[in-house]
Formats: structure tokens, sequence, C-alpha cells
């Protein structure tokens, strides 16, 4: 089986570049020239010269004792948590950054969901002086407010997307409009392994940082460079993608997607993509999504703002129907007492994305000597207002 | 001989006027058609309402997020154009995108709406390339044609594998923009129309995006076979009482 993608963009069934002539000259341009450029040897020193320096990698992989004591296993904590902007989203905005100088645009477009992207991706403008514009869901520039502050401060231009539902799935549209209204000098930096291709692979190529990194510490801690299985959890999919990166073809290794439940997928306020979805297209790219029976995309739902998108990258929709990934959810109570448990145990705060990988720790049987690894992508900080709400004393 | 080709070989200055199915009402899309017939439009573009339009403006999107509201369906559309085909032959074009295709299942898709006398079809999403594989056979041997977009950036190569793809005529987006952007034609379109002529294309052109009124359709028509009218129609039905009064008000502003 393979799990890269095609020549046409796909995975398997699915992928590709299904956009309007508006933009294929710029998603071309991108597909011409993404590879060469960002496997240049030029590109890689100052890609891993910031990562190191400027992000603060490579983030350790924890031995979390307490967490191993209670379920009787060993569980590894890859922390993407400790990046510099508090999640993994960074990775993907310093490769694309770089790459967008390379082919020399001057103006960086982004869509938002939760706010970590359009954080990442302020952050990285600032870094290298260039025009930033944020597409932002008016509903989630209310609910987000801290990180919305934080994109002002860092000199990006925060717009409301007003349209449909007002939240991700809109400011992505928007920011895919502006991309259409100016071909020439802006680079649309997308912030997951979804859109049209070369997009899914090249966010996940960026993101794979995380694996290549879980390879040297599993040596070093388990005399082993692969663990027995790795637990992510997935919107979009891009902290699972580079969790699984390394590891697709290593069968040896369970690759465990988890998806946001919310309120649970017998009901319609949830995000588990691959439960309640169907094959169909989202953002230029063929995929499982959320839609009625008339095509038209239905709203998500997830206490996780980062999980509240009703598609999925096309590599997970094709680790799902070949069956390479097994995918289960959590619902917004469980990612809760995740997230408390973690805390309390090991003294840190994940974000409400992460502890939905938390959660799998009680939906799955371990054997005392497995090595798990869970990617805890983000930390808690931009979620306490929920956490403070959900609290019972 | 089919609608499309006969009409492009029988008039100039097409004037194709695109509206909304199921708006503002769900069934005036059948009364919209009408009276545009009725009042000297060539032919019309009837827009399949889709949750995220990525290709369309603010305008359209609204309106179809009311048509959504309102309860149209594919199927429902239909049986409108089949309600309409009883005593409007001008050529029907449907415009949407490829995930309701997919949904409805493309070859059951074609098939319903020749059945009903559609004559073709937009569909931006849908790649030249799966086009091709998948959908080309099925289409041109139900005698449907299948209208693709080229726009400013479009290179000479491209245009010329977009045309021998494309049959009926091909959608000249004007500029880069979406839809319901609204300026004047500019020497730089004017040159990118030159550019496309020289190309002696097989199919006739007609230019969208941008045409609001008389003077832009009468620029677009010295450059093309005629023009695409959407989202100045669909405005003017904000705050409309009457369908007729509407649609006749707003194509004396063209014609």
């Amino acid at each position: 089986m393979n799990y890269e993608v095609n020549e046409q963009g796909f995975y398997g069934d699915f992928g590709g570049a299904f956009i309007p002539e508006m933009l294929y000259h710029n998603v071309n341009e991108l597909k011409e020239n993404y590879l060469q450029i960002i496997e240049s040897n030029d590109f890689q020193d100052e890609f891993k010269d910031l990562l190191k320096e400027y992000v603060g990698r490579p983030t350790p992989l924890y031995f979390a004792k307490r967490l191993s004591e209670k379920y009787n296993t060993n569980v590894f904590l890859k922390r993407e948590d400790l990046n510099h902007t508090g999640a993994h989203k960074i990775n993907n905005t310093i490769g694309q950054i770089l790459l967008a100088k390379r082919m020399n645009k001057k103006r960086i477009i982004a869509e938002t969901g939760a706010g970590q992207h359009g954080v990442a991706t302020a952050t990285v403008c600032a870094l290298m002086n260039l025009e930033c514009i944020i597409y932002m869901g008016e509903v989630d520039i209310k609910r987000q407010a801290p990180n919305v502050a934080r994109m002002k401060m860092l000199g990006a231009e925060v717009r409301p997307a007003t349209s449909g539902s007002k939240t991700l799935k809109d400011a992505t549209n928007e920011a895919i409009r502006d991309w259409i209204a100016n071909p020439e000098d802006t680079y649309y930096l997308i912030g997951s392994v979804v859109g049209p291709h070369p997009y899914p692979d090249m966010v996940a190529r960026f993101q794979s940082i995380i694996s290549e990194e879980m390879k040297s510490q599993l040596i070093e801690k388990t005399g082993r460079d692969y663990p027995d299985r790795i637990i992510a959890c997935v919107g979009g999919g891009s902290n699972a993608a580079g969790a699984f990166y390394h590891y697709s073809n290593n069968d040896k290794v369970e690759l465990i997607a988890v998806e946001a439940d919310g309120l649970g997928i017998t009901t319609n306020k949830t995000a588990a993509t691959t439960q309640v979805g169907t094959e169909g297209i989202i953002h230029g790219s063929k995929t499982l999504l959320m839609q009625n029976s008339e095509g038209q995309i239905t709203e998500p739902h997830s206490i996780s703002a980062g999980l509240d998108y009703p598609g999925v990258g096309p590599l997970h929709a094709h680790l799902f129907k070949s069956g390479r990934g097994t995918f289960i959810g959590a619902t917004d109570k469980e990612a809760l007492t995740a997230a408390y448990q973690l805390t309390r145990l090991e003294g840190i705060i994940p974000a409400l994305e992460s502890s939905h990988a938390l959660a799998a720790l009680d939906k799955i049987e371990f054997k005392p000597s497995e090595n798990i690894v869970i990617n805890l992508s983000g930390r808690g900080d931009k979620d306490m207002e929920t956490y403070i709400r959900e609290m019972s004393y | 001989m089919k609608r499309v080709e006969k009409l492009f070989k029988e008039k100039k200055n097409i004037l194709n006027i695109y509206l909304t199915a199921g708006y503002p009402n769900l069934n005036d899309t059948i009364e919209v058609v009408k009276e545009l017939a009725n009042n000297g439009v060539d032919m019309v573009e009837i827009g399949m309402p889709f949750s995220d339009p990525l290709a369309d403006g603010p305008t359209i999107q609204n309106s179809s997020q009311v048509a959504i509201k309102n309860g149209i369906t594919l199927e429902l559309i239909f049986n409108q154009i089949e309600e309409i085909r009883k005593t409007v032959e001008i050529p029907i074009v449907l415009m949407g995108y490829y995930n309701q295709v997919l949904q409805y299942g493309a070859d059951s898709f074609f098939e319903k709406a020749k059945a009903v006398g559609v004559d073709g079809f937009i569909i931006p999403d849908l790649p030249l390339d799966i086009y091709e594989k998948e959908h080309q056979q099925k289409v041109e041997s139900l005698g449907l044609n299948m209208i693709f977009l080229i726009t400013p950036q479009t290179t000479d190569e491209r245009i010329i594998l977009i045309d021998s793809k494309s049959s009926g005529f091909l959608y000249v987006v004007s500029s880069f923009a979406i839809t319901g952007s609204k300026s004047d034609i500019q020497q730089s379109q004017i040159d990118y129309f030159k550019r496309i002529n020289n190309l002696k294309l097989k199919n006739p052109k007609l230019i969208g995006f941008g045409i609001s009124d008389k003077k832009t359709f009468d620029t677009a028509c010295q450059h093309a076979e005629g023009a695409i009218i959407g989202s100045a129609f669909i405005k003017a039905f904000e705050g409309s009482k009457n369908i007729k009064q509407t649609v006749k008000e707003f194509i004396t502003t063209v014609l």
C-alpha cells in the first residue's frame, strides 16, 4: 500500500485539485515549484535553523510516568505544546513562509478557526516582514477574542467571514476568494492537510518533523525507533499527518486517529467526519465530508474549535478507507475529562484538540510492555475559558 | 441542430442571464425564466444553489443560501425546468458545483438533465482531465454541452486545450475576480479579449464577471459573441415585490 501522494495529487481515491479555472494558475505554480524549493539544501538549512532557534525544536518526547502507571503501559507525550505559539501549527507556517518568500509573494492570506493557525501565520509574517491578512468566521472572532488580539498585536489584519455559518469553513471560502481576486502577489498559507493538491502533501511534509524526531527519541528511550501505537487527534488532520508520516509504511505501528464526536455521533452535533461523512469534494479536495444527500455541506460541532471542520484531509480519508488507520472518536465530555486528568497527573494543561487524543487512553486495551506515543499537539492556554466554565469542583 | 449551436449561428450579441434556482421564492425559477425569454434574453444559466460556492461572490452566495432555505433540491430544479420547457425554447444551461453532481450520481444527473430539456453545464470546479476521463463520453453521447472557463491567467496553450474539450461556448472570465465585482472594462482586459480572439478558437465566447449594464454589455459584445450577467440581475430582486416587473425593468437597462 502506498501512502504518498501520486503525481495527480491523489492518495488512493482521495485528493486531487477540484478548483475553478481562476485558481488553476496559482495552484499549478505551487505544484510545479514546491518540491524543488523545499528539497533544496538552502531551504532545508533555513527551515531547520528556524525550527531549532525560533520554534524551539526538537520538542521533548516525554515519558508520562503517572499516566503510564494509571493505564499500566508506557505512555510518551510528544510535546508539540512546547513550540513557540503553543502548538504544532508553526512547523507548517515556517515552512510555507519560506516557500512564499522564494516565490516572491508579497502578501500572505490565511484562514483560521480557533485562531491558532492565524496566530502562527501572523507570527511568521511579522518575522519575515510580510503583509498578513487572516480570514476568520465572525462567530469565531467572538469566541476566540484573545487570539484575535494576538494576531492584531502581531500586525495582521483580521477580516471577518460573514457568509454561511461564519466559522472555519466560511473563513476558508473567503480566503480562497481573496486568492482568486489577487492571483499575482498573494500566497495562500493553508493551515492543515486539506485543500487542493499540493497543499495536503506540502503541509504533511512540513509537519513530518514530528515523527522524524520521534524516531531518534524512541531509539534513545526504548531502543527501537518505532512505538506500538501513535495516537493523534484529527480535525483537518495536520498534527496526525506529521505524527504518522514516517510510520505509514511500518505495519508494526498502529496509527490511531481520534475525531471529535461532539455530543455523540448519533446526534447531529458532531465533527466525526469518517463516521458520519461520505465521499465528496470540499475546498478543492476529494475526501470524506459531512454533507446531506444534495451534496450541501453540513455544520459540524465540537467543543474544540480546531476540530470543528466538516471534512478531513485526503490522506486521512485514504488511511480510513484502506484500513491502515484506526479511527475512533471522543466526545466533548470525554475530552474534558482527559484534559483534567492530564493536568492533575502530569501538570500539563493540554489544548482541547489534543485532549481528544488523550481520551483514547480510556478506549483501548494496552499491554504493559507496549510503547504508546500521544501527540500532544497544543497547550491549553487558549481554552482556559472553556476549562473554567466546565470545571466541576 | 442543438439549441446552443443554433443560437450562435443565427444571432449576434448574445445576452445570457444567470439566475439562482429557487430564488427569491422556491417556485420563482419558472416565472423568472419565462419573463427573461419574453423580454428578449437569448439564453439562461440556472444556478443550482450550493452551500460553499467558491467561485461566486457574496450576492450569489446569499441568493443560494436563501434558495436552500426555501427548500430547493436538484429534483425540484429538474421539475421546474420540465415545466419551463413547455413554453420556453431558449437554451438553458445549468451552473453548479461538482460535489452536487457527484452526490446525485453523475450519469443520472446528465441523463435527467437531458430528459427535462437542459442544453449544457457549467461546473467550475470540475477539472478538465477528470471530465475527459469520466464524463465527456456520456455528455457528448447525450448531445449536451460542457462549458469551461478561461481567465486572464490562462495561457494560450491551455486556452486551446480547454477550447478542444468545451462545446457550446467558452466562458471568458473577464478579470481577476469572483462574480459580482463591479468596475468598468479596462484596457488590459481588452488586450486579453484580443489575445483570445487571435487564437481562432472553435467555440464562440461569452464574457462574464463584471458585466452589469448596457455599457459593459456593449463593450463585451465588441470582443465576443455576447456576455453573461449574474450578480447584477440577482441584486435586482432585493426588495422586489413583482417578478414580472423586476425582470422587465432590469432587461431594459441592458438591451
